[in-house]
């Protein structure tokens, strides 16, 4: 081979490195702005609620984004997830866009699910979100079949299972990892362990406090992961999911801060000073921040200039939830049945089931 | 037409949707290798393998949630629960979950699965296993739940219930699994909503379903051949949808009624029927609505105790006398 081969063959390698950290920056920059973005949409969530835009419970990812941005990039587009009732962030990171998921919480047409099911029940099939679902471990029996269903068609997706750490002690946990172990099902349980159940702390809920290792009792791998780091979640999610895809149901332990109350009213008096002021340093978007700026992938500059554009993002979301209608009364009776049946009632409450006849005599 | 047994009605149609398509798949405690708790599926794991035909351990609320998620992938599980007061293990699934999961997600996925289920007293299982309790479920918008009492009617709803899009509870009964009846081989799916007129009558509407809806057929037949008597049998056949204009026009043409329900009295389904014939045929009712139901006790063991509770065909015949007793006309 003449000379020059060799020298094309070394600069090629320097390409490479140089596109694979191009790339590799690119990545850490597109977590950053999902996480951003999951950081204001939530901030606005709050404010829309408190100015009465937003109805019902509102539970909040803050503090979780980190984890939300790193679970998400371990899955392909077709794979499922399932979450529970603080998912805003998850339907987003699901590749939803954040102008649905805010009309959704307003209750509009134009919301994921129609104006249906609120802050708690995002759901599109389009980007295989199947749900979040507002009761405690609601989806664990359900996204179980669904990983029962792809390996019934012979199908490569897996199925993810977000909870709470709070969710472990609920008879739903204990049967669907029992389940999944048992039928080898293509599913990776997450717990998002943010250390309290609503206002009761892991220690006063859970007799085995590190969570990741109740699937010992299944046979089942598991891994605790720090999710404040979304590399590191996302490292942690790929190797649960390459055990799912290989037929080997996994439990990751993610471990998260709830920055605020458990939800928009909740003022959290129940923690203490310390546990307040430890908080403040455990943001993870001003934790992942500070790591690209001292690992040089992006400037002040450039993250004032993401700061900036989320934002806007954020005004044209909040504006688009408030432009979108309100479902008609007409379409009350509509998603009761998907087929229809003969006899389905749609009497408003205030008509009888039978028209009343006039008294005899009387004009009617 | 072949004269076969309940039991044997809900076998075959079950063996028969298996070959259909593929599709569908029965879960459930013992219903492999056991072949059922009441052997609705014997053979059918040896036919169709252990995909088809999937064991489970006990774990209705898994299983039951299991069958919910693979429903919205597009298969059609097929449950079963052993006994239906199993399945209260299982109610926030069905309640919580299998019902709401179309509506709640502004319609985007279907739940097509059946819960097949057994209930009835009468067996001496005692207190916990002798329940009738398809009224929570036939409270709940979202779910159908039908009640055959024949087998035609029991290959006809499985039938229908399987192919339906919708979340079914199927409710199968202890006491009927051994009757016999003619089932025409090829029997078309029933549609799900609609009661059925069993016998056709001028004096009197009997109102039932499952067990109780047998009864009312034989005490019609008896009080023909030796009173005379001309009894119309409302087979309700559906619970949820309920088939009310039904109920009601034979209400309006007969002027009385005697509604008969396994179940406790007290907000029982015979109360929404009495409720639902005061608001459609307040001025064709020449009596009160009676109702003949179960007594309001957990049902005892001892055989003396327990026939005491549960409604028989004597009741249903008192209830019958006394009714056109306060209607003041007699053949």
């Amino acid at each position: 081979m003449p000379a020059p081969a060799k020298s094309t063959a070394a600069t090629s390698t320097r390409r490479r490195t140089s596109r694979t950290s191009e790339a590799q920056r690119a990545k850490l920059e597109n977590y950053y702005r999902q996480m951003l973005l999951v950081r204001r949409f939530e901030e606005r969530a709050q404010r829309a609620y408190l100015q009465a835009y937003i109805g019902g419970y509102c539970h909040l990812n803050l503090g979780e984004e980190a984890a939300i941005v790193g679970l998400l990039d371990a899955l392909d587009p077709h794979d499922y997830l399932f979450t529970n009732y603080r998912e805003h962030g998850y339907a987003i990171a699901k590749g939803i866009e954040p102008e649905r998921v805010m009309a959704e919480l307003y209750g509009r047409t134009d919301g994921v699910s129609k104006g249906w099911g609120g802050s708690m029940h995002m759901f599109d099939v389009e980007h295989r979100l199947l749900g979040g679902y507002g009761i405690v471990g609601g989806q664990l029996p359900i996204a179980t079949g669904t990983a029962l269903a792809l390996q019934y068609q012979d199908r490569s997706e897996v199925v993810m299972c977000t909870m709470g750490d709070g969710t472990t002690a609920i008879g739903a946990f204990h049967e669907s990892l029992n389940l999944a172990a048992l039928w080898k099902l293509p599913i990776v349980y997450v717990i998002i362990n943010n250390g309290l159940g609503m206002g009761t702390d892991v220690a006063h809920a859970s007799a085995e406090p590190e969570l990741y290792k109740r699937a010992a009792a299944y046979r089942m791998p598991s891994a605790r992961v720090d999710g404040a780091d979304p590399e590191a979640t996302a490292s942690a999610a790929l190797q649960a999911v390459e055990a799912a895809r290989g037929g080997t149901p996994y439990l990751l332990e993610v471990m998260t801060e709830r920055l605020r109350g458990h939800s928009v009213v909740d003022p959290a008096k129940y923690r203490s000073t310390d546990e307040t002021t430890r908080l403040k340093g455990a943001d993870p978007v001003v934790l992942f921040a500070a790591r690209l700026l001292e690992r040089g992938v992006l400037d002040q500059a450039a993250l004032d200039v993401i700061d900036t554009e989320t934002a806007a993002r954020i005004d044209a979301v909040a504006q688009f939830a408030e432009a979108s209608p309100e479902p008609d009364v007409s379409t009350l009776f509509d998603h009761t049945y998907a087929t229809p049946v003969p006899n389905d009632s749609r009497r408003l409450p205030g008509s009888p089931l039978f028209a009343p006849a006039p008294f005899p005599g009387r004009p009617a | 037409m072949s004269v076969i047994t309940y039991r044997q009605a809900l076998h075959d149609t079950l063996r028969a949707e298996l070959a259909r398509d593929d599709n569908v798949f029965l879960m459930g405690e013992e219903i492999g290798l056991f072949e059922g708790s009441y052997k609705i599926t014997a053979g059918l794991l040896d036919e169709f393998g252990p995909r088809r035909v999937r064991d489970t351990p006990i774990a209705e609320e898994g299983f039951t949630g299991a069958a919910i998620g693979a429903a919205m992938l597009g298969l059609r599980p097929v449950v079963e629960i052993m006994t239906i007061n199993f399945s209260l293990l299982a109610l926030d699934q069905i309640v919580n979950h299998a019902a709401k999961i179309h509506g709640m997600f502004g319609g985007q996925l279907a739940v097509p699965m059946v819960i097949r289920t057994p209930g009835g007293g009468g067996q001496q299982l005692g207190a916990s296993h002798s329940q009738n309790i398809e009224l929570y479920y036939s409270f709940v918008p979202g779910l159908k739940v039908v009640a055959p009492s024949t087998p035609a009617d029991a290959k006809a709803l499985l039938l229908a219930a399987i192919r339906d899009d919708d979340p079914v509870l199927f409710l199968e009964n202890l006491a009927l699994y051994n009757t016999k009846g003619e089932v025409p081989a090829d029997c078309a799916p029933a549609t799900i909503g609609k009661a059925h007129i069993s016998r056709e009558g001028e004096d009197l509407t009997l109102i039932g379903y499952s067990r109780m809806a047998h009864v009312a057929r034989q005490v019609a037949e008896e009080l023909a051949d030796s009173e005379g008597l001309d009894i119309e049998v409302v087979d309700l056949r559906s619970l949820r949808p309920l088939d009310r204009d039904t109920v009601i026009a034979s209400v309006r043409k007969t002027g009385a009624a005697v509604v008969l329900e396994d179940d406790w009295l007290t907000y029982g389904i015979g109360a929404e029927i009495a409720a639902s014939i005061s608001d459609g045929a307040f001025d064709h009712l020449d009596a009160p609505v009676r109702r003949v139901a179960m007594a309001e006790v957990p049902l005892p063991y001892a055989k003396s105790l327990e026939t005491a509770a549960l409604p028989s065909h004597d009741d249903v015949v008192t209830a019958v006398h006394e009714t056109l007793a306060a209607v003041g006309r007699r053949r």
